[in-house]
């Protein structure tokens, strides 16, 4: 009796879901391969595409940690020939350095667009487009309202967004299916050899609808993250911590 | 079918005009005059000057014993060209085939352009009653040949005349030699010898007529007669995808224009399905009440039929459009056309590369907002040079042949100008010990270097740079490099240049 009982559990959350839009099995497999642990934060333990991710940095290391993390997830996702366009007020990406990722540079469209109102607009219309695998939009002021917009916009094109937000004021409510936050890590190097070692991050993911959010240590070999340790957070502090 | 052709002659075109500035000249006589040889001599006159026998030729002084009054304004020698071109881009709305014939005249080429109107009489009735309106005094005729055509209106009795088609020959036969369009010698020497009227020289032997008056005379009166054809040279070259919508009431309102729009692009897409081809460039043309001429125009970076994409496309730009007192005529012109089958369609729909049609189309409508030179896509170019590593493509979907470098690790924001820093290095060639950027000191832990990358001497001169991959005590990691060689005068800089993942 007790079993069918969690079968039904499982099942009805399964069909809440699909209602939600978090579908997703489109080619999860290699990103999710990528992302390693990260992956069980999610509700079926699938990075949900076809949504808008929301990323927050304050300076130009966080900038760059959350470039490359966002380059691994393209690269599993533009594994077939995907385009992705990169909508931006002024590009700092230096596109040669996108193919350590595995990222092919030249698969990639910028736009520079120099009001945030256009690029809104951009935004939106690129989310729409489905031909797209995925779009990145380096937006300061996302309000609620356009945040909406552009998850609705997603769902009928199952297009995935990313939005890089840099020194937010006040961090407001969005509808985006997920909050992070990556900051650059002190690489390891074994046996006190000289030089950097790999990338290292900490990936904050501070808000996932209908995920457990968590903090991971990873470090980033050869486009594939590596789980360093898991801690998982008091849940309650962080949801106070995020508003 | 045989052609026919329409010419308008603008009797007063310089009068008209002024008195359509002024219209207080309406009813005074006035002259337009240029200096000659130390006299003034008249250019033009109105038709009032004229009916009191001033006629153009004569000297001002002459004038002025006729009419004390007379007002003379000093000619302008452009000003025909200009009236008369203007005036061949308003006709357009009649015939999209027109020909200036200076210095006051327009050749209409409006062949399967009359019963539009409703026949020839009311077609030419129209365009005489518009001018008119405008205030042009016009003698107007409709012949199969443009010769015809111009006799009748230069030299005919009547201010519009029909010549019925293969009937020119009766109706040049009553018209004096200078009807044939030649040369002011050749009609001298004809009067000299008697021949005053067409009909008493069109029958004489071909080989005696060019032996006295040259080749000029036949050439010209075949060409009244239609055994020769005669070329015009339109106004606008009349391109091969071209469709145009005349209103019956005149179209001010934005849902108008739009439905006008859809109708258009319809029966354009249509015909260029049929032929195979896409547009690349297309030219939405309307054509006020006023005479003045909207134009808004789109490009496209495929060949494209879709007229719900190319509607997109115009929709952002059709309130630039002002109507003011209406619109009358509606013209779509397609001047860039490439080939393009429907079913290359199907293969690029499914397809995720650039020649994706969606992408495409988001680019589009991307350029048709917000103008183009905003939409870059990089490639890979050989040079080892950080700012030089990668090239614009030229267009969205390039293609190319080299290769992506990625032997050596590279940070993914490198900044638009290397920045200064200051930095401690203990000795030569070493990695910073420590640097300030930004009013900030940072400790280096960790460093990879040097890697030394030279100056192209080809492409510009300068030092070379020694690069380092830095990481500070928080775990932030930077790309340094110093520029030239460490030495103990310390001309060598030190610079930050870009940030690692």
């Amino acid at each position: 009796m007790s079993e069918t009982k969690a079968d039904i559990i499982n099942r009805l959350q399964k069909e809440i879901l699909s209602l939600q839009d978090f579908k997703s099995a489109i080619l999860p497999s290699s990103i999710d391969h990528a992302l390693g642990q990260i992956k069980n934060a999610f509700p079926n333990k699938i990075f949900p595409l076809g949504a808008i991710h929301e990323f927050i940095y304050n300076n130009p290391n966080e900038a760059a940690a959350t470039t490359g993390f966002v380059s691994v997830i393209m690269a599993a996702m533009m594994q077939s020939n995907g385009i992705a366009v990169w909508i931006c007020a002024k590009r700092t990406i230096f596109p040669p350095a996108l193919k350590q990722f595995g990222i092919e540079p030249d698969k990639i469209i910028f736009i520079e667009l120099k009001k945030e109102i256009q690029m809104l607009w951009a935004l939106e219309e690129a989310l729409k487009c489905e031909g797209l695998c995925a779009v990145i939009g380096e937006i300061n002021a996302l309000s609620f309202n356009h945040s909406r917009r552009l998850q609705l916009a997603v769902e009928q094109s199952k297009v995935t967004g990313f939005i890089l937000r840099n020194q937010i004021q006040h961090l407001n409510t969005t509808a985006c299916v997920a909050r992070w936050r990556i900051s650059s890590l002190k690489s390891d190097i074994k046996n006190n050899f000289p030089g950097v070692g790999f990338p290292k991050w900490n990936i904050e993911l501070l808000k996932v609808r209908n995920g457990k959010p968590g903090i991971w240590q990873v470090e980033c070999i050869a486009g594939r993250l590596h789980d360093l340790i898991k801690s998982v957070p008091d849940f309650n502090e962080l949801q106070l911590k995020t508003g | 079918m045989s052609k026919r052709f329409v010419c308008i002659w603008f009797r007063y075109l310089k009068a008209d005009w002024m008195v359509r500035k002024h219209p207080e000249l309406k009813n005074i006589p006035f002259v337009f005059t240029a200096p000659d040889h130390g006299r003034i001599k008249i250019i033009n006159a109105n038709i009032i000057a004229e009916s009191e026998g001033i006629i153009p030729g004569m000297v001002l002084a002459d004038a002025k014993v006729i009419i004390s009054s007379l007002l003379h304004f000093e000619d302008d020698p452009e000003r025909n060209e200009k009236l008369i071109k203007g005036l061949g881009e308003w006709m357009i709305r009649f015939t999209p085939i027109i020909a200036i014939d200076l210095p006051d005249g327009l050749i209409l080429d409006a062949t399967g352009c009359a019963h539009l109107w409703g026949g020839e009489q009311n077609y030419l009735y129209q365009i005489k009653k518009k001018l008119n309106d405008f205030g042009y005094h016009i003698k107007i005729a409709i012949a199969d040949t443009i010769g015809a055509a111009w006799a009748a209106v230069h030299f005919g009795n009547n201010n519009s005349i029909i010549i019925k088609s293969g009937n020119q020959f009766n109706d040049l036969a009553l018209l004096p030699p200078a009807a044939l369009r030649i040369d002011l010698i050749i009609t001298e020497r004809l009067e000299k010898l008697g021949l005053r009227k067409i009909q008493s020289f069109i029958n004489m032997p071909r080989a005696s007529l060019q032996r006295r008056f040259g080749k000029m005379l036949l050439k010209r009166i075949d060409q009244a007669l239609g055994n020769e054809e005669e070329f015009i040279i339109p106004l606008h070259p009349v391109e091969q995808f071209y469709e145009r919508l005349p209103c019956l009431e005149p179209i001010i309102t934005a849902t108008g224009i739009e439905i006008a729009l859809k109708r258009l692009l319809e029966l354009l897409c249509g015909r260029l399905k049929n032929e195979e081809q896409g547009v690349r460039k297309l030219l939405f043309k309307c054509f006020r009440i006023d005479g003045k001429i909207e134009i808004i125009a789109i490009g496209t970076n495929r060949p494209t039929i879709n007229i719900k994409h190319l509607f997109k496309l115009f929709e952002e730009k059709i309130n630039l459009i002002e109507p003011a007192f209406g619109i009358e005529l509606f013209v779509l012109e397609a001047p860039v056309v490439e080939d393009y089958s429907a079913t290359q369609e199907k293969l690029w729909q499914n397809n995720n590369g650039l020649d994706n049609i969606a992408i495409n189309e988001f680019i589009d409508r991307i350029e048709s907002k917000f103008g183009k030179g905003l939409i870059y896509r990089y490639l890979p170019a050989d040079h080892y040079w950080p700012e030089r590593s990668f090239k614009r493509a030229v267009s969205i979907n390039e293609d190319f042949q080299n290769k992506w470098k990625n032997e050596k690790i590279r940070p993914v924001h490198l900044l638009q100008q290397p920045q200064l820093i200051e930095v401690t290095a203990p000795v030569p060639d070493y990695p910073p010990m420590n640097f300030r950027y930004k009013g900030k000191l940072h400790k280096i832990i960790k460093a990879d270097g040097p890697e030394r990358i030279e100056q192209e001497w080809w492409l510009q001169e300068g030092q070379h740079r020694d690069y380092y991959y830095v990481e500070d005590d928080e775990g932030k990691r930077y790309w340094l490099f110093r520029s030239g060689h460490y030495d103990v005068n310390k001309t060598y800089q030190w610079f930050i240049h870009g940030f690692f993942a």
